[in-house]
C-alpha cells in the first residue's frame, strides 16, 4: 500500500477530487497547507515597507491506495493539478506499513 | 446674548461629527495593528474619551479656556472647573450666539482625539493603566496649556498672533511631538523592525479613514463657531486638500514601490486632513488643493524616517501627525490669503512677505518644544514609578489577552468546542489557548 501526498494550488482542488472520484478513489483527505518551491513567495508593501511573504497558500492531498494503483493515481493527479505554470506543487509516494479502519478493524487492502 | 438658532445646531452637529472622529480613529489605528493587539489598539483610544471627556468637564475647559489672571499668557484659571456657573451663561461672549456648554463640549472633543493620536505610535506594548494615567496628565499638562496659548486667549494668540484654525499646532503637531517624545521612552516593540508587522486589516483601516474624513467637516468647518461663509471656506478646502493628499500619497507609492495601495490613500487622507486642519479658513480651494498634495506626497515619504532613525513609533504618529501638522502650519505662511476670510493674514505668495511665515515658525517650534520636553518628563515619570511597558512574555502572546482578558477573533474554527479546536493556527492560536488554560 502507499500513501500519495499532493501538495497543489487551492483552485485546483475540484479537478483533482472529480479525477480522482473517476479513477475510482474511495476516500481522501485534504488539509490547508503553506510553503514554497522554486517560485518563493511575493512582496507586499505597508506605507513604503516592504514584507516579503515567503510562505504560499497551498492544498494537501492525501490518499492512500494499492501499490499496483500508485503510479496510476499519481498520473491523475499531476493531469488534474497541472497549469504548466511556476508553483505547480509536487507529488510524491511513501509506502505504508499499516492500515486498520476505525470503525470495523479491518486490516491491509480491505480497509481501504 | 441671544442664541443664534443656526449657529447653534451647527456646534451640536459638529460636536457629534468630531466626537466620532475618536471611534474612527480606533478603526483607523486598529486595523493597522496586528490581531493579537488589536483590541488594546481600539481601546486606547475608547479610554481616552471616558478619562479626558471627565476631566474637560472637572477642570480642563478651565485650564484651557478661562481666564488665568496675572499668569494668563501661559494658563487659564479655575473660576470654570466643574462648569459651575457656565451653565447660567446662555452663550459664549464672542457674538456668535452659540451656548457656553456646547462650546466646552466641542472642545472636549478635540482635547479628546488628540490624546487618542498619541496611542498610535505605543501599538502593542504599552501598559493599559499606564496609558490611563498618562491620558489624564497629559491633557492637563500638555493640551490644555498648548491650547489655552493658541485659542484660549494665552501668549501665542495674542502676542505673536500665529494662526492655527482648528488645531495643526494645538492637536497634531503637538501629539505627533508627545508620541515620539513616549516612543523614546517605551523603546521598540519585540522584532522590530525585523518581524513583518503587517496591518491585520486592512478594510478597518479604510473604515476608520472614511469616518475620520466624514468627522473632520465638523472638526474644521465646526471651528467656524458659526453656520456661515467661514465654515463653507473650512468644508471645501478640507475636502480638496484631502483628495490631493490621497492622490498624491499613492502617486507616490505608484512611482517609488510600484503599485499604489489601499493603506497608502487612507494614510494620504489622514495627512491631508491633519495639514489644512490649521489652514482651512485662511487659504483659498487652489491653495488647499496645493497643500493637499504636497502633504500626500511629504509625508509619504516621512514615514520611512523611524527606519531611518531608528524609533518605533509603530503606525506613523510622527510621520503622518507632526510633518503634516508642520507642513500645513508652515504653508499658511506661503499660501495665507485674506481673500476668502478677513481674519486672515497674506503669506508670501499674496504679497504679504515674510511675517506670517515667522509667526507661524515660532508657533511650531514653540509646541514641538514643549510638547517634547514636558511630554517626556510625564512619560519617564510613570516609567520609574509604575512602569510604562508590558511584560515581554505578555507583549509576544498578545496583549489583548494580558490586558484585557479578551482576543478580538476567535480562530478555532475547525471543530468548535474540540480539544484540538485552538492553538493550531501559527502565531494568532498562542493568546486563546492561555485564556482557555485559564479559564
Amino acid at each position: 500500500m502507499k500513501l500519495i501526498t499532493a501538495v497543489i494550488k487551492p483552485f485546483k482542488l475540484d479537478e483533482v477530487k472529480a479525477a480522482l472520484e473517476t479513477a475510482g478513489v474511495k476516500g481522501l483527505t485534504v488539509s490547508e497547507a503553506s510553503g514554497f518551491g522554486r517560485q518563493k513567495g511575493h512582496t507586499e508593501v505597508y506605507r513604503g515597507a516592504e514584507y516579503k511573504v515567503d510562505l504560499v497558500p497551498k492544498l494537501r492531498v492525501e490518499v492512500l491506495v494499492d501499490e499496483a494503483d500508485a503510479d496510476e493515481i499519481i498520473d491523475v493527479i499531476v493531469k488534474a493539478a497541472r497549469t504548466e505554470k511556476i508553483g505547480d506543487g509536487k507529488v510524491w509516494a511513501v509506502p505504508v506499513d499499516t492500515i486498520v479502519r476505525v470503525r470495523t478493524g479491518e486490516t491491509g487492502p480491505e480497509a481501504l | 446674548m441671544k442664541i443664534d438658532s443656526g449657529n447653534t445646531a451647527w456646534m451640536l452637529a459638529s460636536t457629534a461629527l468630531v466626537l466620532l472622529m475618536t471611534p474612527g480613529l480606533a478603526f483607523f489605528y486598529g486595523g493597522m495593528s496586528r490581531a493579537k493587539s488589536v483590541l488594546n489598539m481600539m481601546m486606547m483610544s475608547f479610554v481616552s474619551i471616558a478619562v479626558v471627556g471627565m476631566a474637560w468637564v472637572v477642570y480642563g475647559y478651565s485650564i484651557a479656556f478661562s481666564d488665568g489672571g496675572g499668569a494668563n499668557k501661559f494658563i487659564g484659571g479655575l473660576d470654570d472647573w466643574g462648569l459651575v456657573g457656565l451653565e447660567k451663561t446662555a452663550t459664549l461672549d464672542d457674538g456668535t450666539g452659540i451656548p457656553s456648554l456646547v462650546f466646552v463640549a466641542f472642545q472636549a472633543t478635540f482635547a479628546i482625539i488628540t490624546v487618542a493620536l498619541i496611542s498610535g505610535a505605543l501599538a502593542d506594548r504599552t501598559k493599559f493603566g499606564a496609558w490611563v494615567v498618562f491620558s489624564l496628565v497629559w491633557v492637563t499638562l500638555v493640551y490644555a496649556p498648548i491650547a489655552h496659548w493658541v485659542w484660549g486667549g494665552g501668549w501665542i494668540m495674542d502676542k505673536v498672533k500665529a494662526l492655527d484654525f482648528a488645531g495643526g499646532t494645538v492637536v497634531h503637531i503637538n501629539a505627533g511631538v508627545a508620541a515620539l517624545a513616549v516612543v523614546l521612552v517605551l523603546g521598540k516593540r519585540r522584532g522590530w523592525p525585523k518581524d513583518p508587522m503587517r496591518p491585520h486589516n486592512l478594510p478597518f483601516v479604510l473604515l476608520g479613514a472614511g469616518l475620520l474624513f466624514f468627522g473632520w467637516f465638523g472638526f474644521n468647518a465646526g471651528s467656524a463657531l458659526a453656520a456661515n461663509d467661514i465654515a463653507g471656506v473650512a468644508l471645501i478646502n478640507t475636502m480638496v486638500a484631502t483628495c490631493a493628499a490621497g492622490f498624491g500619497w499613492i502617486v507616490v507609492e505608484k512611482l517609488r514601490d510600484g503599485a499604489s495601495t489601499t493603506l497608502g490613500i487612507a494614510s494620504g487622507f489622514v495627512a491631508g486632513l491633519v495639514a489644512i486642519t490649521p489652514a482651512c479658513a485662511y487659504v483659498t480651494p487652489v491653495g488647499a488643493l496645493v497643500l493637499g498634495l504636497i502633504a500626500g506626497a511629504v509625508c509619504a515619504f516621512a514615514v520611512s524616517l523611524k527606519y531611518k532613525l531608528g524609533y518605533d513609533d509603530s503606525l506613523d504618529v510622527v510621520g503622518v501627525h507632526m510633518v503634516g501638522g508642520i507642513i500645513g502650519a508652515l504653508l499658511i505662511g506661503f499660501l495665507g490669503s485674506t481673500a476668502v476670510n478677513p481674519a486672515g493674514a497674506k503669506g508670501l505668495f499674496a504679497g504679504g512677505g515674510l511675517e506670517l511665515l515667522g509667526k507661524q515658525a515660532i508657533a511650531v517650534a514653540v509646541t514641538i518644544v514643549y510638547s517634547f520636553v514636558v511630554t517626556f518628563i510625564i512619560a519617564k515619570v510613570i516609567d520609574l514609578t509604575m512602569g510604562f511597558r508590558i511584560d515581554a512574555e505578555d507583549e509576544i502572546s498578545g496583549i489583548d489577552s494580558a490586558a484585557h482578558a479578551e482576543t478580538a477573533y476567535d480562530f478555532g474554527s475547525v471543530h468548535a468546542g474540540s480539544a484540538i479546536s485552538h492553538g493550531t493556527l501559527a502565531g494568532s492560536g498562542s493568546d486563546q489557548t492561555k485564556v482557555e488554560a485559564e479559564a
